[in-house]
């Protein structure tokens, strides 16, 4: 017996973005509770839902679910979008981290200053042109195939998907020099799952914001300055 | 036919010592090739060997294996220390995530400035006695089981262990308040495999010193 899995977050992207995305290729219908204020985060610290006082937290299966990789590694073994052997499972978990590490460079860019902001677009682009997109263009040139791993859908294609879309944000003709990759960003945003998470109205959320930062501020007490690695 | 998985890094801790424990643990033999100047770094990128330019790398299976979770999730999945279905497995990467972020204030700490590292050890203090062993010693008080999941050896008790005796380093006294977690570092570190880790002569680093952070610089930096 299980109702939709819950998920705790801000009403923004951050850590839960990932999540979103990935329960949405599923084809799993979710709801989501949204931290607003510090009393809600320390109704949660209090009540040990947060097993390391963090969030995302996820709700699934009976299961108070905290840590993003755990949570997305679920989610993934779950509905079958890890591969189909223990290789293309570490096949997966190479390029998820590769995308991962990626994307990091992008969460931190909404709490960065003006000027930081700035450079951190550039580093960005550099990364993604040089160090992570030409392997996922190799990969799929190499094979040909639609897919990156064992010429099946999974949780390696949404999360490629996803950093594509993101770092097109902060540079719309950064995947110019990647045809297998436009290729590929046209094919999964064409799968239905993937195509209506990107229609508006769906729960997907957008580029954070000043608000958003302000929220996670004030309900985290963060208030330091954020500095790019 | 695969020999023993060869792992690539400096010679010393960072990234790569989570996968030396639990190659150990599991009672895997593995050799290691030690990078000291930065052409051998170059000639491994322009090989092709380091798939997004960067070490750890192990070639396991066939594989030239990056991303230091990667690896250590294939090891755990192939030796048996994943527990024994998806749920286990779920607890045990939230429990080794948790540890993880612990772990990585200990990783950064030598590349940090002298005037920052009392505060730096302040913080890993504050966070292994207020966030990460609190949660450990009350899993292991309420199931009373020797083992953080599924009352069988896991990559979660690997890594527990690792991180404890890395924060005692650096914190000595920090497992005062937490008797499970002295019981556990007892029984762990009398398992067999991680006895013979724990002594003189295994391919456990020393923590990370002065020459440690120069040969990285040397090696990473352009």
């Amino acid at each position: 017996m299980a109702g939709k899995p819950k998920l705790y977050y801000f009403n923004g992207r951050g850590k839960m973005e990932s999540i979103r995305w990935l329960l949405a290729a599923a084809g799993v219908e979710f709801e989501e509770e949204f931290l607003e204020t510090r009393e809600q985060y320390e109704k949660l610290l209090q009540g040990g839902s947060l097993l390391f006082q963090q969030v995302p937290m996820v709700e699934i299966d009976g299961m108070k679910m905290v840590q993003t990789r755990a949570i997305l590694s679920y989610i993934a073994a779950k509905y079958n979008l890890y591969g189909k052997d223990l290789k293309e499972r570490a096949l997966i978990d190479m390029y998820v981290g590769g995308t991962d590490d990626l994307m990091g460079f992008i969460l931190i860019f909404p709490f960065l200053s003006a000027e930081d902001k700035e450079k951190q677009r550039a580093v960005i682009v550099q990364k993604a042109t040089s160090r992570y997109f030409p392997v996922y263009e190799k990969v799929l040139k190499d094979h040909g195939q639609d897919f990156l791993v064992g010429n099946q859908f999974s949780w390696a294609d949404v999360h490629l998907l996803e950093a594509i879309l993101m770092v097109e944000e902060k540079k719309s003709d950064v995947l110019s020099g990647f045809p297998q990759l436009q290729a590929f960003k046209t094919r999964i945003s064409n799968i239905p799952k993937i195509k209506k998470f990107l229609e508006p109205g769906s729960l997907r959320k957008p580029v954070p914001d000043d608000k958003y930062v302000e929220t996670v501020r004030r309900v985290l007490r963060m208030y330091h300055d954020i500095k790019a690695n | 036919m695969s020999g023993k998985p060869r792992l690539t890094y400096l010679n010393g801790r960072g990234r790569m010592e989570s996968i030396r424990w639990l190659l150990a643990a599991a009672g895997v033999e593995f050799e290691e090739v030690f990078l000291q100047i930065k052409e051998q770094y170059e000639k491994l990128i322009t090989d092709g060997s380091l798939l997004f330019q960067q070490v750890p790398l192990v070639e396991i299976d066939g594989m030239k294996m990056v991303q230091t979770r990667a690896i250590l999730s294939y090891i755990a999945g192939k030796y048996n220390l994943y527990g024994k279905d998806l749920k286990e497995r779920a607890l045990i990467d939230m429990y080794v995530e948790g540890i993880i972020d612990l772990m990585h204030m200990i990783l950064m700490f030598p590349f940090s400035p002298p005037d920052a590292k009392e505060k730096n050890i302040d913080s890993i203090k504050d966070k292994a006695t207020n966030r990460y062993f609190p949660v450990f010693e009350k899993v292991l008080k309420q199931h009373g089981q020797d083992f953080l999941v599924g009352n069988k050896f896991s990559w979660a008790d690997v890594q527990l262990i690792e991180a404890i005796l890395a924060v005692e380093e650096k914190v000595p006294a920090v497992l005062s308040g937490f008797p499970q977690l002295q019981a556990f570092k007892k029984r762990m570190s009398n398992m067999p495999t991680i006895k013979k880790f724990l002594q003189p002569g295994s391919p456990r680093k020393p923590p990370p010193d002065e020459h440690y952070v120069e040969t990285a610089m040397k090696v990473f930096m352009k």
